[in-house]
């Protein structure tokens, strides 16, 4: 038999990798359709709207974005998420934390729970607030009385964002902790740290970087979301559309320079935050892979 | 610091994982908790340590009750059976984590935690690591920094899971040897969790033997190798053989006759012999013995183990024969145990 110590390690790898590997045309072709796919499905609709919104030159586009409108919907959007993001990060670590480190009854139950706004359409979801906080639902009068306003207003607004949002961060948080189980937080108590210590020096280091990836899909939801938003908004212009609504109703008017161009800065916002995960990836590459093996 | 462990009872959704369990364990011993999975022993450790809270019973430190303290307030060194190094953190700041989460007024300055680290590093042998990544670290070295750790919050009691468990035989005899030494150097009260037995008699002072929520026997490695005190212990900690035997009046009968052997303590009825393969006397005429036919034989380093059918092939024992001895395949072989014990049967 052969020394495998004989044969440089590159080439042993070669050889060990002929079995599962393809042929040169049948790897040309997977890699084909695979672009082929992503250019026709994603990157040709992305350009045509970036094409769109500067059709009429830069004037015109800078002349959609400042419209005092337009101006509101981005701000709405950014406050939206800037609300219901933070939150859904605390309740979504909580709701991992419970999941993944101790045992109690329900916990499929609440899993499935986590998991309903996925399997929903959004429509309902925004359904489901019209009903709970409507003029004509149970609530309805006292809030009325108390002149708490819910529906067509922000907090509406941000409770069906909250509510499509938030399996994102549990979601990423929950098989990463599960992996990694309670040694580490057993350690740190038994070398004396109480529980905030723990939670601040081992569990949050050990799961940051699944943390920021729930936070980024979390985040591009929370400012792409349409269907409940839609639902609860009330469409009024200036107060409560969001960029999404904004669009379609730009769009509906036959403004499609405003609308692309609305579209433009939403797709680009996901943009930022897809090059500021790739850059970090660069960056940090090893120490996600430490963290996310052992 | 005395660790006493009184009529500990501990059970997991009902089910008993330790049933009323006893232990003493003296100021700067080094324990082994021995037992296959299962055993308990793993269960006995965590709830030394607060880890766990017993169902029943108390453990004491000294004479003070711990049963009821956190694993904080018991101030234990636990070294884990895969490490669970923090791996964000240099081996530095992994050993000085203990001292850097004090409440302030307790706190030792950077520089000191800087100084412990490195002094802690050099008693591990492992001067010059401080800024590695627990990734960067081979297993043996994880489990140095692991025990350091440990060390550094200046336990009362050194507890570790497994110590040598997850490291290949060479690293595993280099690190036991080290341990000892250790031990022997810093005085700590030690009690590790083990299932491997050479690993248990080598390196405790003392070893507790269990098995299925139960302590069986506690002893000096000589003590429990050559002294069971039960068919467990005889059948776990070495090798053994046994075969099932009737006593009548004192006398051990196999079969239809008496092999020689006498033991004036145990009732008439039936019993197990249990002897260990070498401490077995051959014999060439036979007037009360064990007589059987060579069924295999093999070469194990320098002896010869023979295995005998005994009784026409209902039961096999295992001896060991001197490497000349010329036993062959169907050659017949008589022997008595000169060192054995008989167990009664036990009625289920």
């Amino acid at each position: 038999m052969a020394d495998p110590e004989l044969y440089p390690a590159d080439q042993l790898h070669e050889h060990a990798s002929l079995a599962t590997s393809e042929s040169p045309a049948s790897r040309l072709l997977l890699m084909a359709i695979a672009f082929a796919f992503l250019g026709i499905f994603l990157v040709v609709p992305l350009v045509v709207v970036f094409e769109q919104a500067f059709a009429k030159g830069i004037g015109a586009f800078l002349e959609a974005i400042r419209e005092p409108d337009t101006i509101s919907a981005i701000k709405l959007t950014l406050l939206v998420a800037a609300i219901s993001v933070p939150l859904n990060l605390v309740f979504g670590i909580a709701a991992a934390w419970a999941i993944a480190k101790f045992e109690f009854r329900g916990k499929a139950f609440l899993i499935t729970l986590i998991d309903l706004p996925f399997s929903v359409s959004p429509v309902i979801s925004g359904l489901v607030y019209v009903l709970l906080f409507g003029a004509t639902s149970l609530l309805g009068p006292w809030l009325k009385m108390h002149g708490i306003v819910i529906l067509f207003a922000v907090p509406g607004i941000v409770l069906a964002t909250i509510f499509v949002t938030f399996p994102f961060v549990a979601r990423e948080l929950i098989p990463l902790m599960q992996e990694q189980g309670t040694g580490d937080e057993e350690a740190a108590l038994s070398l004396g740290a109480n529980g905030w210590q723990t939670f601040w020096h081992v569990t949050l280091p050990n799961i940051k970087w699944g943390l920021f990836y729930g936070v980024l899909l979390c985040n591009a939801r929370a400012m792409g979301e349409f269907g409940a938003v839609s639902v609860v908004s009330g469409h009024i212009r200036g107060q409560t559309n969001t960029m999404p609504l904004h669009v379609e109703i730009l769009y509906n008017e036959y403004n499609a320079v405003g609308a692309f161009a609305v579209a433009s800065v939403l797709a680009g916002l996901a943009l930022v935050t897809l090059v500021l995960k790739t850059l970090l990836e660069m960056r940090y590459g090893a120490e996600i892979a430490a963290t996310r093996g052992h | 610091m005395d660790v006493r462990v009184a009529n500990v009872r501990k059970e997991f959704d009902r089910f008993p994982a330790l049933r009323d369990v006893s232990l003493d364990i003296k100021s700067g011993e080094l324990i082994a908790l021995l037992g296959p999975s299962g055993s308990g022993k793993t269960t006995l450790l965590r709830l030394i340590a607060g880890l766990e809270r017993p169902t029943r019973g108390t453990i004491y430190f000294g004479d003070e009750d711990a049963s009821n303290k956190t694993i904080q307030e018991r101030n234990v060194g636990f070294v884990f059976q895969h490490y669970a190094l923090f791996r964000h953190m240099t081996v530095a700041d992994n050993i000085g984590f203990g001292l850097k989460v004090r409440p302030s007024n307790k706190r030792p300055t950077k520089a000191e935690i800087r100084a412990r680290a490195s002094e802690l590093l050099d008693l591990v042998q492992l001067s010059g690591l401080e800024k590695r990544y627990p990734a960067q670290l081979s297993g043996g070295q994880r489990q140095r920094v692991a025990l350091a750790r440990a060390m550094a919050i200046e336990p009362r009691v050194l507890l570790l899971d497994e110590p040598f468990g997850a490291l290949d035989a060479q690293v595993r005899r280099e690190l036991r040897r080290w341990l000892r030494e250790i031990h022997d150097a810093t005085g700590h009260t030690t009690v590790f969790v083990t299932h491997d037995q050479e690993e248990a008699l080598e390196l405790a002072d003392r070893v507790v033997v269990m098995s299925q929520g139960r302590i069986e026997q506690v002893g000096t490695a000589d003590e429990v190798y050559d002294h069971p005190n039960s068919p467990f212990v005889y059948g776990f900690i070495g090798e053994s053989s046994s075969l099932p035997v009737k006593i009548e009046d004192g006398q051990v009968w196999i079969a239809d006759r008496p092999i020689g052997l006498s033991t004036p303590n145990v009732p008439n009825g039936e019993a197990t012999l249990y002897f260990r393969p070498h401490h077995v006397e051959l014999l060439d005429e036979c007037n009360g013995c064990i007589a059987g036919t060579v069924a295999a034989s093999r070469r194990v380093a320098g002896t010869r183990r023979v295995e005998l059918e005994i009784g026409g092939g209902r039961e096999r024992v295992e001896i060991e024969l001197p490497v000349g001895h010329p036993a062959t395949q169907k050659s017949r072989v008589t022997f008595r145990p000169n060192r054995w014990k008989v167990f009664p049967k036990v009625v289920e």
